[in-house]
């Protein structure tokens, strides 16, 4: 199924081979191999500090790969099915913002779901294209957005025959999948980029019991956090390339941001990941979710929890699920998920992904044993136990097609004055705001500011719903561009 | 030849007892079994190399988990066992008539079946047509209970390793759940005296007070265990360890101890001026 011998991993050997030949350090880090640093050579280990080098001849370059670097970035396109893999070394944000610069120079339209990640819209400021979103419609009784129907898409595209590219999530925070495959064909037909946003997917590329993955549905670009599902050190990423992709156009946009003292530590993690994932993947996966099974079971069964999955599925904004994703709907038991979220740090000692209004997500991984999945369910049988009271409900939420005026960089750029909410209305916003449930800004820099906007704001704001993003932490005011 | 097993109390502390010869060794799904014969302490278990019990001391441990909180209630019909997959404490349960079921929940089945071969001065415990072995982790099984059991034993390897589910705030919240009213909890509280065994007497102490009402610590001299001096939990739903003792009752019982008084229950709680802070530290 590999092309290449996927049992290599040249970076990380070539990294061993410098370690024995005791090379004497007269180049950068100047802490020579942790000789200068006791203290952090102690904290870290001795070893790892060893292999934290800089860019020598036989550990090639990132910034222009000629040797193990150029083999490893081949043999991860070749596991993930790509015609080109990069290694990033500023998290999947700078796989997502390369991703965009590549896609859409200034003024230039991208197609993207309401609920996307605050990185896209950051790498929108830096770019200069101008956001189209489509609804991700939203489970009214989970409080959570979903993905993007094929239809809201394809209504985005007809009304914007000049986008460049459509991003999707595959999959979001939640596990819940678009159908990707249809929007790539749509998006290709009309000549736009298909992008991929995969921090959530990178295991797709490794298991039948997953949701298909980006470059299997045929899109242009992804980027795969390969610290999230795949094992290797946080802030190492991976940025995927199909064939359509021009891959030294895009080790230039790359290179525009990217550290020319990229860390060995995080690209030899990503080579043995790449590695461990082509060979065990497939076998660690199916643990996973056998795991993520087990224990929706479980705490299905104790009662006002819900750990939803694929039962979601509509054909819709709900086309596929990750059933890797343990998201667990606490409010059955009148317990916010924030709340559930903090007992289990601050009591069990158990900390968990995130807590939003009305869940948890406990991120399940090659990492766990069962011991400690017991340990989870048993937790949330006792929190349940002892601070269940009378349930409450969520503040409904209707989408609001955001009124894009400006690109989010002109808004961001821009002066601004702060106004009263009421008097905000009608303005340019030069801020988010962003309401939990269910989670999607109802405001974005460069978005004008209705009478409905406000009132929905007001309205969650006495349901109880909490709103973030906005400089005042009340959201009595707002930052709105100077007319 | 010169054979040794040592463990390591500390970084800086070790016991050594002299080895006559290996019986059995093990590395099963969840830990390494090993039981040698040893000239001055008889047979002994080590899981992942820690000493869970020998031949010579183990009377004082099983009996001190046992015989406490069956002189509390000695009218037990119910009692849950988790870990304990020696027999030791089946052994010292069994000797009350009172009790109709003994369930023990063990993670490990090698452990057993290793006791069984080569420990059955302990695993004599599991021959009692009262007592049932469960398979399971202690963690989930408890889970599943609800004011089943009169009186829970938790007699768990130390807070690392596959037993570290039971020195959790959730696994003390099932067995609150799993015991019937006025239910007693006995569990083994680790040691005083070192600094990182204080640090899980502590934490487990400040787990266990928040879910009982009533929660005392009381200690025996073990001579394999780490400083020899070792610590037990009691916590109860309402009876306490010295003002509801049935000691009367107990007498009658006539129930024979090498290590366990009625006057050694009651000096058993008199705990040492530090122990006593440390406890009231996390209370």
């Amino acid at each position: 199924m590999f092309k290449l011998d996927q049992t290599q991993a040249p970076l990380y050997e070539a990294l061993l081979e410098m370690k024995d030949s005791r090379l004497v350090p007269f180049d950068v880090p100047g802490h020579k191999r942790g000789r200068g640093n006791p203290e952090l050579a102690e904290f870290l280990g001795k070893d790892c500090l060893d292999v934290d080098v800089n860019s020598m001849k036989p550990l090639d370059n990132l910034c222009h790969p000629v040797s193990v670097i150029g083999r490893a970035q081949e043999l991860a396109a070749d596991a993930f099915g790509a015609e080109s893999a990069f290694f990033m070394v500023n998290g999947t944000t700078s796989a997502v913002q390369a991703m965009i610069l590549y896609a859409c120079k200034e003024g230039e339209k991208i197609i993207m779901p309401r609920n996307v990640h605050r990185s896209a819209i950051n790498a929108l400021i830096v770019s200069g294209a101008k956001p189209v979103y489509v609804d991700p419609g939203i489970d009214a009784n989970l409080g959570i957005p979903l993905g993007m129907s094929v239809k809201s898409v394809e209504r985005a595209m007809e009304e914007n025959p000049d986008a460049k590219a459509v991003l999707v999530n595959n999959p979001t925070y939640y596990g819940v999948c678009s159908d990707l495959r249809s929007i790539v064909s749509m998006a290709h037909g009309r000549g736009m980029l298909a992008l991929a946003d995969e921090a959530h997917g990178t295991h797709f590329y490794f298991s039948s019991l997953c949701p298909p993955s980006a470059m299997e549905c045929g899109a242009d670009i992804a980027a795969a956090s390969m610290h999230k599902s795949g094992g290797s050190l946080t802030q190492s990423s991976i940025l995927l390339c199909a064939k359509s992709v021009d891959e030294g156009r895009m080790r230039q946009i790359i290179n525009l941001t990217q550290t020319t003292s990229p860390s060995y530590l995080l690209t030899s993690s990503l080579d043995i990941s790449r590695r461990n994932l082509a060979l065990r993947g497939a076998e660690t996966f199916r643990r996973v979710i056998e795991y993520a099974r087990y224990a929706r079971g479980e705490i299905n069964k104790i009662g006002d929890y819900y750990a939803f999955s694929k039962e979601l599925v509509n054909g819709s904004t709900v086309f596929d699920f990750d059933e890797t994703k343990l998201s667990i709907h606490t409010l059955g038991t009148g317990i916010s998920g924030m709340e559930v979220y903090d007992i289990l740090r601050d009591e069990y000692d158990i900390q968990t992904e995130f807590g939003d209004i009305s869940n948890i997500l406990a991120y399940i991984s090659v990492g766990d044993r069962p011991r400690d999945i017991e340990r989870l369910i048993s937790a949330l049988a006792d929190i349940r136990r002892n601070y269940k009271r009378p349930g409450c409900g969520l503040p409904s939420r209707e989408y609001i097609p955001p009124e894009v005026e400006v690109s989010p960089r002109e808004a961001f750029y821009s002066d601004t004055e702060r106004l009263p909410l009421k008097d905000a209305v009608g303005r340019i916003s030069a801020e988010f705001a962003m309401c939990y449930p269910p989670g999607i800004p109802i405001l974005a820099p460069g978005e004008k500011v209705t009478g409905q906007i406000v009132e929905y704001i007001q309205y969650a704001k006495e349901k109880g719903g909490s709103m973030t993003g906005t400089s005042d932490i009340d959201t009595k005011t707002l930052k709105v561009l100077k007319g | 030849m010169d054979l040794w097993f040592t463990e390591n109390h500390t970084s800086n502390v070790r016991l050594s007892i002299k080895v006559d010869k290996m019986l059995y060794s093990e590395t099963s799904k969840f830990q390494r079994i090993d039981i040698f014969e040893s000239p001055e302490f008889g047979r002994f278990l080590t899981l992942d190399g820690y000493m869970m019990l020998t031949e010579k001391d183990e009377f004082v441990y099983h009996e001190m988990i046992t015989h406490v909180p069956m002189a509390v209630n000695p009218d037990a019909k119910s009692v849950l066992v988790i870990g304990a997959g020696d027999g030791g404490v089946a052994r010292e349960l069994c000797k009350y008539d009172s009790i109709k079921e003994i369930d023990i929940v063990e993670i490990d089945e090698r452990v057993v079946a290793a006791c069984k071969k080569y420990l059955p001065q302990t695993a004599c415990g599991f021959d009692d047509p009262r007592v049932s072995v469960c398979f399971e982790d202690g963690v989930k099984y408890v889970r599943k209970c609800e004011e089943e059991y009169d009186i829970i034993i938790v007699d768990s390897t130390d807070p690392f390793g596959p037993g570290e589910g039971v020195f959790t705030k959730e696994f003390y919240g099932s067995c609150f759940n799993a015991l019937k009213k006025n239910g007693i909890m006995v569990n083994q509280h680790e040691s005083p005296f070192y600094a990182a065994d204080r640090a899980a007497m502590k934490a487990a102490h400040k787990k266990i007070f928040k879910t009982f009402p009533v929660c005392k610590v009381y200690q025996a001299h073990i001579p394999t265990y780490p400083s020899g001096h070792w610590l037990f939990g009691f916590a109860s739903k309402g009876p306490d360890p010295l003002e509801d003792v049935k000691t009367r009752e107990w007498k009658k019982l006539k129930i024979k101890t090498k290590y366990y008084t009625p006057q050694l229950h009651a000096g058993a709680f008199a705990l040492p001026a530090y122990v006593m802070e440390a406890l009231e530290d996390v209370e």
